[in-house]
């Protein structure tokens, strides 16, 4: 049994695909580059970052690639002058966002969202920042979430209810208010449902969920189990 | 229940209604009921027994009247008369009761139906709006009603039922404009045997728009009446209405209309002894606009927070539960049965050569009548704000339309005879939107209104993408700053660079057209936006500029 092939082009590139696979799987199969921050391997795409929006030939609109899937003949374009303007200006509407100060932070040189303004060559925010007022939970005895740093990527969300099954973490608010919260907004120390496994630390992008006892860019996380549990899962074991 | 047994209801009420010489019409949908309609009727009511009148003369409560500015309406008919009263107090009862026999009408309420604001409508979504009783459903059967769905499913096949649909060219009221007959038709080409559903989207969120609204008070029965004929047509056999809560009149006469249509057998198992079963169940929306696109609504429906997704797939593939789901709007339910009753192609006889039939508006706003009208496609802005509103009150200058609420776009003066159809108001940077209308006159700045719907779309903004969620704010900010004259052409070209982010990022409807309201009014009165951005003043005098608090 296997699925049927597709070919496509990406950026001209000719590439070939199963036809279960997105744009952006198999742009990074053959090393071509997509900025994206929601997505990660192994827990459902929501196409919220808007970062890997990408140009297809014959669409007016321009389409997430994380969770657009390949079609026969596509022609993809990933690195317009427009796609870069976009990506950028998305961007800086993220670090004006919330109060991202990676000079005093613990995800220091391991954070995503920070590697990826560096790479997409962003020196300054032209937007004004919103300075909102957030608060840091350090209820939990092993970790701490600090909402100033959350770029509501809803990874935590997504890994807590769909690898762990406990569904600690949801959404509450609207717009700008939105905030990631545990249980029904208690503070995580309080929280009946966590089970403490510590996943939604590991594929936070950014330093709003990280382990105690951690200094200045002394966080780094290990995310290699999720695409081991995710094969395991597809193969029923 | 079959087609003969409507047939004896529709007899048995006319009979009834036969019976009595005088028909008393109390306006009871929401707009009036806040001016008092309520107690208006009691009055009448109380009256007419008070004189024994009560064989004869019949007080009933019907739905919108449509000229909701000049409410509490009464309608008094008698045979072919018709009186019609505005502003009805409940002192006012004694004189209309007593004026009836007389033949007489009490002459200081009396409100001319000649009026361009009645004569100029077309009728067909509110064609039983305000005559009817909408927590009867006799009598809705009396004008036909529930006629349709028997013809559709006891004489045509589905496929039949979906051309028919596709001739009349009707296409979403809800505001985008797909045409209809085409999402049926892809509905009912979804995989077969699958479990199918119909949903109604009464989700109307928009500032100013009460269509759906009116609609689902005024005569619910036609929206299920639509509704099952829809599901007849894809193969669903379960529908959703689902309406905001902040509408509880309409979610009372729904729920009472679908009870009485299944107790009827109109609505329920083997309708008419045919096979095809339909149910309806209500949902109420807990008040956020972005439950209104369709993606959301359903995600709502799930009982899950209401955030839309990316489509593809769209609903008609992947919706409610995974399962290939039609989802229409109100008004365009509100269409099908008299389309299935005369035909596609007498509906197509009506309006413009790609907007068909009619559209429900919601006039608002600095207009002398402000209410709910009907208008056949392609009439013209200038006919629908001068003679059907009456113009703008206090003899002010016009200075611009806003269609389609925080996702449409204002019109000015250039554009007022501007055929009113889908493509038109693309074209000069609006919307046709679900139907609300607000008349703008010269005492409003632009830049104000502009920054009031871009406040709208932040506080409504669910959250889920970035460009919409830190945009519209970043947009508010920027306007904010605009209009109380602290920035400058920086600022202008700013606002202009994010507008454009913003409409070709955002995931969903909201955001992509928020910037709309923006991008209109900078396109036609950018010389407001100077004024506040290069000379700190606002041309209209509306907004509080840093040079005039100082002063």
């Amino acid at each position: 049994m296997s699925a049927p092939i597709k070919t496509l082009s990406i950026d001209g590139r000719d590439v070939s695909a199963t036809a279960e696979q997105t744009v952006l799987d198999v742009a990074t199969e053959n090393g071509i580059f997509i900025p994206a921050l929601c997505h990660l391997d192994g827990i459902t795409p929501v196409g919220a970052c808007r970062l890997c929006l990408v140009e297809v030939q014959g669409s007016s609109k321009l389409l997430p690639a994380c969770i657009t899937r390949v079609e026969e003949g596509m022609r993809v374009t990933t690195d317009s002058e427009r796609l870069a303007r976009y990506r950028r200006s998305v961007m800086e509407l993220l670090l004006a966002e919330r109060n991202h100060i990676c000079s005093v932070c613990v995800s220091n040189g391991n954070c995503e969202l920070q590697a990826l303004a560096q790479r997409l060559g962003i020196t300054h925010v032209r937007y004004p920042y919103l300075f909102p007022k957030h608060s840091v939970d350090a209820s939990h005895e092993r970790f701490v979430a600090d909402h100033n740093r959350c770029i509501l990527c809803a990874r935590c969300v997504r890994v807590c209810d769909e690898v762990e099954g406990a569904h600690t973490w949801d959404i509450m608010g609207r717009g700008v208010d939105c905030r990631v919260i545990t249980d029904l907004s208690q503070p995580w120390g309080e929280s009946e449902t966590c089970t403490g496994c510590g996943k939604c630390v590991q594929v936070c992008p950014t330093g709003a969920l990280v382990e105690k006892g951690k200094s200045v860019a002394e966080m780094s996380k290990r995310r290699q189990f999720l695409p081991y549990l995710a094969m395991m899962r597809g193969r029923n074991q | 229940m079959g087609p003969e047994n409507l047939d004896q209801i529709a007899a048995a009420e006319k009979l009834r209604a036969q019976g009595m010489r005088h028909h008393i019409c109390v306006c009871t949908a929401a707009g009036c009921q806040s001016a008092g309609s309520g107690e208006v009727k009691n009055a009448l009511a109380r009256e007419v027994a008070d004189l024994g009148l009560k064989h004869t003369c019949e007080v009933k409560g019907v739905g919108c009247m449509g000229l909701c500015s000049a409410g509490p309406l009464v309608s008094v008919e008698c045979g072919e008369d018709r009186v019609l009263y505005q502003k009805v107090k409940p002192d006012d009862a004694e004189d209309i009761v007593g004026a009836l026999d007389g033949g007489t009408e009490v002459s200081r309420l009396v409100c001319d139906t000649r009026a361009p604001f009645f004569s100029r409508q077309m009728k067909i979504v509110l064609e039983n709006s305000g005559r009817i009783d909408p927590e009867r459903i006799e009598d809705y059967i009396a004008v036909g009603g529930y006629g349709a769905l028997m013809r559709a499913i006891t004489e045509m096949t589905p496929a039949e039922v979906v051309q028919e649909v596709i001739d009349s060219g009707l296409r979403g009221r809800g505001g985008a404009g797909y045409p209809t007959g085409l999402k049926w038709s892809t509905v009912a080409k979804a995989n077969g045997g699958q479990q199918k559903y119909v949903i109604c989207n009464g989700d109307e969120g928009d500032p100013g728009a009460f269509m759906d609204r009116a609609v689902l008070e005024s005569d619910p029965h036609r929206v299920l009446e639509g509704m099952a004929i829809a599901g007849y047509a894809v193969g669903a056999n379960h529908g959703y209405v689902y309406v905001r809560a902040e509408y509880p009149l309409a979610v009372k006469n729904l729920r009472t209309a679908i009870r009485q249509a299944e107790r009827l057998g109109v609505l329920g198992s083997d309708i008419a002894g045919t096979r095809f079963s339909f149910r309806v169940e209500v949902r109420l929306g807990a008040g956020a606009f972005v439950c209104g696109e369709e993606t959301a609504l359903i995600a709502s429906v799930e009982g899950k927070r209401g955030a839309p997704r990316p489509r593809p797939p769209y609903p008609a593939q992947e919706g409610l539960w995974g399962r290939p789901t039609l989802i229409n709007n109100v008004e365009t339910f509100a269409n099908i049965a008299p389309i299935i009753r005369r035909g596609g192609d007498w509906f197509s006889g009506i309006g413009t050569g790609k907007s068909k039939g009619t559209k429900v508006f919601a006039l608002a706003g600095s207009a002398v009548n402000t209410g709910l009208i009907e208008v056949p496609m392609g009439i013209t802005l200038r006919e629908i704000i001068f003679e059907i509103a009456g113009g703008i009150p206090d003899g002010r200058r016009f200075k611009a339309v806003q269609t389609g609420g925080p996702s449409g776009g204002c019109i000015p003066e250039q554009y007022l005879d501007l055929p009113v159809d889908y493509e038109s108001l693309v074209k000069v940077g609006s919307i046709m939107g679900s139907g609300g209308m607000i008349v703008i006159d010269e005492s409003s700045c632009m830049v104000d209104v502009a920054k009031y719907f871009m406040e709208f779309c932040m506080s409504e903004s669910c959250g889920k993408c970035v460009p919409c969620r830190v945009g519209t704010t970043e947009l508010h900010g920027l306007l904010s700053r605009i209009s109380s004259g602290t920035a400058g052409a920086r600022e202008l070209a700013m606002l202009e660079e994010l507008c454009e982010v913003v409409r070709n990022t955002s995931l969903c409807g909201l955001g992509q057209s928020a910037p709309n309201p923006v991008l209109s009014t900078l396109r036609y009165f950018r010389d407001e936006y100077t004024a506040h951005a290069a000379e700190g003043r606002c041309p209209a005098g509306v907004c509080k500029t840093e040079k005039e608090v100082h002063a």
